[in-house]
C-alpha cells in the first residue's frame, strides 16, 4: 500500500466570474521514503495540490472532489481537530519563504520544543535536548548557544535549515516541500537540498517536492509529475521524463531550459502561454500550443495512459491508433 | 575630468563600452544624532569595489553572481541611475562623467537603454502601451509627427512579437512574458546600440524565458546590439554570452570567454558555483556541497573576500587582496591560481 494516495482530486475556487478549477482530476501515489517531484509553471496547480493534501487551501477555495488517503485512511474528510494532529505529526510542511513559516515573536528553540511537545508529548528537558540535536543535525553552528535566538537573527539559508528541522522534528512520514530553495542563492540552495535529501533518507521520510526548477527535481526526486493547467500531463521516473519525455509539453519544457553542458544557438520554445483558469481550452488543455495536435486533441480530454515506456502521459498520441504508437 | 573622444585605438576596433575601476559606496549609517549618542561610526557598504571590463560592439558580456555581489549596482552605474564613487565609464570613447549638462548627455543617453527585472513594476500601469513605448521617442525628440510616432510604435511592437493593436491596451492586460516584450520595445524605441539587461527573465517561467531569450538573440543579430547581461542563472548566462564575469562581494573574480569559463573554471568561487547548480544532465549525481555563506559587504573579510569559504586559502589570501591576472584567455583574481597551488 502506498503511503499517500490521491485519487481524482479536484480543487475549486468560486469567483464572481464563475467557478475556477485549479486542480482538475489529479491522481498519484507516493511510497514510503520516496521523493516525488511535482514540476510545472506558475498557475499549473502544483502548490494547490500540495496545500490540499495538508488542507491549507485558503477559503473560498475548497476540495470539490476526489479523496486523499494516508496509510489507507482518508484524511480529506477528517474533522479539523483531527486534521490538526495529522498535520505536523504525520505530514510536515516546508514553504518557500522561511520568514513567513517561522513565528517572529518566538525563539526558534521555543518553536521546535512546542512542536515536539504537541505531537510527541516530550518533557521540557527532553524536548529542549532534542531541539538542540535537530539544530546540530541541520547544520546550525553553535546550536546550543543559538537555540534561544529569534528568526530575524538568522540568514535566509540558516532560516530555511530551521524550517527543515521544524518540519521533521515530529518525525512525520511525509514532508510537503513547496519551493523550498527558490528564495535562496545557488550555493546555499545546494546545501539545503543536500540536507533535505540526507535527512529524509536517514529518517525514511517521503517527500513531495514542489518546484518550478527542473534541475532541482532531476537531482533529488525518484519520480516526477509534470503539471499543466491543473492536471498531470506526464508522470514517471525522473531520468525517463528528463531524457525521454513523452508528452509534447514535457518535451518543450525540457528543450526550453538552457543547458550548462552544451550550448545551442536557439532554445526550443513553446509559443504562447499557459491558459488562464478562466479559459482552459476544450479537449487537451495544451492543444493550442502543441505542434502535434490533431482533431481528437481539440475535442476530447486525454487521461494519463501508458506510453510504451515506464512513464504515463495524458496525450492522445499514445492512445490506441495514436501517431506516437506507430512511430515507436 | 578628461573627455577623450580621440584615443589611440581607432573607433571601429575600440570596444563600445569600457569600464575602468568602477566603484560605488552606499552610506548605510544611522542618523548622525543617534551615531553621536550611541558612539557609533559611519557604516559604508561597498557595493562595487573596483570593476573593470570592456564590451566589444555586437557582443554580450554577462555578469553573474549571488545576491549582494554588486551585479545590479554595476548595471545601474553603467546606465547612469547611480553616480560612481570612483572610476570611469566610456561609451564609444566618451567619458560619461565629462558630460555635465542635459544637452550634452542626451545624445549619449539615447544610445544606451535598460531592461529591468520585474515587468510588473517597470511599466506605468496608468499609461497605454503605445505611450510607454513612445516615451523615449518623445523624450529625445526623435520624431515629431504623431503619425510617425504611431508608425514607429507599431513597427516596434511587431519587432518584439506583439500586435500593433496592443498599443491601445494597458499593461495589466498582458502576461509577464508579454510585458517583458513591451519593456524591450520601449528600450529599442530610441535606436540604442547598447542594452543593459538586469535579470530580464528571472521573473518568468522557463517556457516564457526561452521565448524572451530567443527574441533578445534575434534582435542582437538583426540590430547589431551590444548587451550587458546581468543574471544569477549560470545556464541562462552561458546561453546568452560571449564573455562572462563572475562577481563576488563587489569584485570580478574571474572574467573569461563563456566556453572557456565553463570548460575550465579557474577561481575557486567559480568552481563552487558551477558545482552547485543542479543540472538536468546530471541526474542522480552526488555533489560536494560547499559550506558557508556570502559575508556582509559592510564589513568584508580582509585580503581576498572569498578566503573564509575557500579551501585553498593561506596567509597571503587572508592579508592581501588579489588582482585580476591574465592567464591565456582568462583573467582571474586568485593567489592560489597565480602561485599554481591549484590544479587546473
Amino acid at each position: 500500500m502506498p503511503l499517500l494516495e490521491v485519487n481524482n482530486l479536484r480543487v475549486e475556487f468560486p469567483t464572481r466570474r464563475g467557478v475556477l478549477t485549479a486542480v482538475d482530476d489529479v491522481s498519484f501515489t507516493i511510497d514510503e521514503g520516496e521523493v516525488l517531484g511535482v514540476v510545472g509553471e506558475s498557475g499549473a496547480g502544483k502548490s494547490i495540490t500540495g496545500a490540499a493534501i495538508i488542507r491549507l487551501i485558503e477559503p473560498p477555495g475548497r476540495i470539490a472532489g476526489g479523496e486523499i488517503r494516508l496509510n489507507g485512511r482518508r484524511i480529506d474528510t477528517l474533522p479539523p481537530e483531527e486534521m490538526r494532529r495529522v498535520r505536523g505529526r504525520q505530514i510536515g510542511a516546508i514553504f518557500q519563504d522561511p520568514l513567513t513559516t517561522l513565528n517572529p515573536l518566538y525563539s526558534i528553540g521555543r518553536q521546535l520544543v512546542e512542536t515536539m511537545q504537541t505531537h510527541l508529548g516530550l518533557s521540557d528537558r527532553e524536548a529542549r535536548a532534542r531541539a538542540i540535536r535537530w539544530l546540530e543535525d541541520v547544520g546550525i553552528p553553535g546550536a546550543a548557544q543559538r537555540i534561544d535566538s529569534y528568526p530575524h537573527q538568522f540568514s535566509g539559508g540558516m532560516r530555511q535549515r530551521v524550517v527543515i528541522a521544524l518540519a521533521l522534528c515530529a518525525e512525520p512520514r511525509l514532508v510537503i516541500a513547496d519551493e523550498p530553495t527558490t528564495a535562496l542563492d545557488v550555493s546555499i540552495q545546494a546545501q539545503v537540498i543536500a540536507l533535505l535529501k540526507r535527512l529524509c533518507r536517514e529518517h525514511g521520510t517521503a517527500v513531495m517536492l514542489i518546484t518550478h526548477d527542473m534541475g532541482v527535481i532531476a537531482e533529488t526526486a525518484d519520480r516526477v509529475a509534470v503539471m499543466y493547467a491543473g492536471r498531470i500531463a506526464e508522470i514517471g521516473p525522473v531520468r525517463e521524463v528528463v531524457k525521454n519525455a513523452r508528452h509534447p509539453y514535457t518535451e518543450g519544457l525540457m528543450g526550453s531550459i538552457p543547458s550548462l553542458t552544451h550550448r545551442v544557438a536557439r532554445l526550443r520554445q513553446i509559443d504562447g502561454a499557459m491558459p488562464r483558469l478562466t479559459d482552459i481550452p476544450k479537449g487537451c488543455a495544451f492543444n493550442p500550443r502543441c505542434g502535434r495536435a490533431f482533431d481528437r486533441c481539440r475535442s476530447e480530454r486525454p487521461e494519463l495512459m501508458a506510453t510504451g515506456g515506464p512513464s504515463r502521459a495524458a496525450c492522445w498520441l499514445y492512445a490506441e491508433g495514436g501517431h506516437a504508437r506507430d512511430a515507436a | 575630468m578628461r573627455a577623450m573622444p580621440l584615443d589611440a585605438a581607432p573607433a571601429t576596433t575600440r570596444p563600445l563600452v569600457e569600464v575602468e575601476d568602477l566603484a560605488r559606496d552606499f552610506d548605510v549609517s544611522k542618523p548622525w544624532l543617534i551615531r553621536l549618542l550611541q558612539g557609533e561610526r559611519r557604516r559604508i557598504l561597498r557595493a562595487v569595489a573596483g570593476v573593470s571590463f570592456a564590451i566589444p560592439r555586437g557582443t554580450t558580456l554577462s555578469l553573474v553572481g549571488e545576491s549582494g555581489c554588486g551585479k545590479t549596482t554595476v548595471a545601474r552605474l553603467v546606465v547612469g541611475l547611480y553616480a560612481p564613487t570612483r572610476g570611469t565609464i566610456r561609451i564609444d570613447g566618451i567619458d560619461l562623467a565629462s558630460l555635465t549638462s542635459r544637452a550634452q548627455q542626451a545624445p549619449v543617453r539615447r544610445r544606451l537603454q535598460m531592461i529591468f527585472q520585474d515587468p510588473y513594476a517597470s511599466l506605468n500601469p496608468r499609461w497605454r502601451v503605445g505611450d510607454i513605448i513612445a516615451e523615449p521617442i518623445r523624450a529625445f525628440g526623435l520624431l515629431k509627427e504623431r503619425s510617425d510616432i504611431e508608425a514607429r510604435v507599431s513597427e516596434l511592437l511587431r519587432q518584439v512579437g506583439l500586435s500593433p493593436k496592443d498599443a491601445e491596451k494597458y499593461p495589466h492586460e498582458f502576461s509577464g512574458g508579454q510585458r517583458q516584450r513591451i519593456s524591450i520595445a520601449r528600450a529599442l524605441s530610441s535606436n540604442p546600440e547598447f542594452l543593459v539587461c538586469d535579470e530580464p527573465t528571472s521573473a518568468l517561467d522557463v517556457s516564457v524565458q526561452a521565448q524572451i531569450l530567443n527574441l533578445m538573440k534575434d534582435l542582437q543579430e538583426r540590430l547589431g546590439l551590444t548587451y550587458l547581461f546581468i543574471s544569477h542563472n549560470l545556464a541562462v548566462v552561458r546561453h546568452m554570452s560571449d564573455r562572462i564575469g563572475v562577481m563576488y562581494l563587489g569584485r570580478i573574480v574571474e572574467l573569461a570567454p563563456g566556453e572557456t569559463l565553463f570548460a575550465s573554471p579557474q577561481h575557486p568561487y567559480t568552481r563552487l558555483l558551477l558545482e552547485a547548480i543542479p543540472d538536468l544532465e546530471m541526474t542522480g549525481r552526488q555533489r560536494t556541497p560547499v559550506g558557508g555563506e556570502v559575508p556582509s559587504p559592510i564589513d568584508p573579510p580582509s585580503g581576498c573576500s572569498f578566503h573564509p569559504r575557500c579551501p585553498f586559502a593561506n596567509d597571503r589570501c587572508r592579508a592581501e587582496a588579489p588582482r585580476l591576472i591574465r592567464r591565456g584567455e582568462t583573467e582571474v583574481a586568485c593567489h592560489a591560481v597565480e602561485e599554481g597551488r591549484l590544479a587546473a
